[in-house]
C-alpha cells in the first residue's frame, strides 16, 4: 500500500522500453564497423531450416569469408555441435529462458566467439517469430527464413518480423508441390509490410538458390568492410 | 517469456534514469502501452512482481499500465479507423494497403520517487530500507 502522507516526485521519462536496447546496439554496429565485421541475425520459426541453411552458407563461402556462428537457444548446444562441425568456429549461447536476443546479450556473445578473425559474424536467434523482431541486436542486417510447409500468409500474421528483415529465404522450396504455398502471394504480403526486403528461394537441402544466397552475402560484407 | 524481457527492459531504463537523478527509490512506473503491442499486462505484472523486487532501486515499486488505443489508416480511402475491431481491412473501402498509426507503442511515461530519498551523494554500504513485499496490484 502506498503512503498517501509522504510526498511523491514525479520524474518523466517518455522514451520507449527499447531506448537502452536500441542505444547499445547502435553502439555495437559502430565498433563492428572499425573493426571490419559484418554481423547478420537470422531469425525464423523453430524448424524452418536455419541451421541447415548455415551448414550450406558455410560450404558456400569456404575460403572466401572467415566465418564466426552463434546459435542461440533457450536450452541444450545441438546446434553449436552441428556447425562446429563444418569447421566454422561456432559457440552456443542459452538465454536462460528468454524468447529472444538483445544487444547486450549479444555483444557478450561477440566477446565469447572472439571476432579479430571474422569477416562475417552470424547469430542464429530463438526460432521465433514474434520477440527476436522488437530486439534490435546489433546487427548490421536482419534475415529471416519462412519455410513452405508455414504458409504464405505469414507476412501478414507476424508484420514487425516481416517489416524488419532486409531479406526473406524461402526455403524447402522442394516439397512445394505438396503444400497451397503461393510465393507470389507471399511476395505480394511482403510488399505490403516491407517493399524494400528482397526475397530468395532456397532449398538448403537440396543446395538449391544457395549461391544466390551467399552472393547477397558476400555484396553485403563487401560493402561493410570497403 | 516475452513480457519478462520486456520487464527487464523496462527496469534497465528506469534503473539508468534512476542514476542520472540520483534517485535511490522508485515506487511507482507508468507505461503507456499501445493495444496492439502484443504485450499481455497481466503476465507483465506477474513479471514485473518478480523482476522488480530482484532491484535495489525499485523493490516494491508499482507498474501502472496506462493504454494507448490502435487506430489503422487506410492507404486507399484515407479513413482512420479501431485497428482492434477491424484488423488490417478497412472497414470503409475493403482495402488490405493499411497501415497501424498508433498502438504498438511501449513507452516509459513517469516514474514515482519519493522526495524524502531523493537524498544527494548515494553512500555506499550496507542498511538497506526492506520495502513492501509484492501484492501490489
Amino acid at each position: 500500500m502506498a503512503d498517501t502522507t509522504s510526498k511523491v516526485k514525479v520524474i518523466e521519462i517518455k522514451q520507449s522500453v527499447f531506448a537502452s536496447n536500441d542505444e547499445q546496439a547502435r553502439n555495437l554496429r559502430g565498433e563492428l564497423k572499425e573493426k571490419g565485421v559484418f554481423l547478420l541475425n537470422l531469425m525464423s520459426s523453430p524448424g524452418a531450416g536455419k541451421t541447415t541453411t548455415l551448414k550450406q552458407t558455410v560450404k558456400a563461402l569456404e575460403g572466401q569469408l572467415r566465418i564466426g556462428v552463434m546459435e542461440a537457444d533457450i536450452d541444450s548446444d545441438v546446434d553449436a555441435k552441428a556447425m562446429a562441425a563444418t569447421g566454422v568456429k561456432a559457440i552456443q549461447l542459452h538465454t536462460g529462458g528468454m524468447c529472444h536476443l538483445d544487444a547486450d546479450m549479444t555483444r557478450q556473445g561477440l566477446e565469447a566467439l572472439g571476432t579479430e578473425d571474422v569477416d562475417l559474424a552470424i547469430l542464429e536467434n530463438v526460432g521465433n517469430l514474434v520477440c527476436p523482431a522488437e530486439f534490435d541486436t546489433g546487427a548490421v542486417k536482419n534475415a529471416m527464413i519462412l519455410s513452405v510447409p508455414e504458409g504464405h500468409d505469414k507476412p501478414l500474421k507476424y508484420p514487425l518480423m516481416f517489416s524488419v528483415c532486409d531479406v526473406v529465404l524461402i526455403n524447402k522450396t522442394d516439397v512445394m508441390p505438396y503444400f497451397d504455398f503461393d510465393l507470389e502471394k507471399c511476395k505480394e504480403y511482403l510488399r505490403m509490410r516491407n517493399p524494400n526486403a528482397e526475397v530468395i528461394p532456397i532449398c538448403a537441402k537440396t543446395g538449391e538458390g544457395i549461391e544466390a544466397w551467399a552472393d547477397w552475402l558476400r555484396t553485403q560484407v563487401n560493402d561493410w568492410k570497403s | 517469456m516475452h513480457e519478462l524481457g520486456i520487464v527487464f527492459h523496462i527496469i534497465r531504463g528506469v534503473e539508468e534514469v534512476g542514476r542520472k537523478n540520483r534517485v535511490k527509490r522508485v515506487s511507482a512506473v507508468t507505461l503507456q502501452l499501445g493495444e496492439v503491442s502484443g504485450v499481455v499486462e497481466h503476465y507483465l505484472q506477474d513479471c514485473w512482481c518478480w523482476a522488480a523486487d530482484r532491484s535495489q532501486l525499485l523493490k516494491g515499486a508499482q507498474l501502472r499500465v496506462e493504454t494507448i488505443p490502435a487506430q489503422t489508416l487506410c492507404e486507399s480511402c484515407g479513413e482512420i479507423y479501431p485497428t482492434v475491431a477491424h484488423g488490417k481491412t478497412c472497414p470503409a473501402c475493403g482495402s488490405a494497403y493499411t497501415h497501424l498509426l498508433q498502438g504498438s507503442e511501449m513507452l516509459i511515461k513517469e516514474i514515482e520517487v519519493p522526495e524524502e530519498t531523493d537524498i544527494p551523494p548515494e553512500p555506499k554500504g550496507p542498511g538497506e530500507t526492506p520495502g513492501p513485499v509484492c501484492g501490489r496490484a
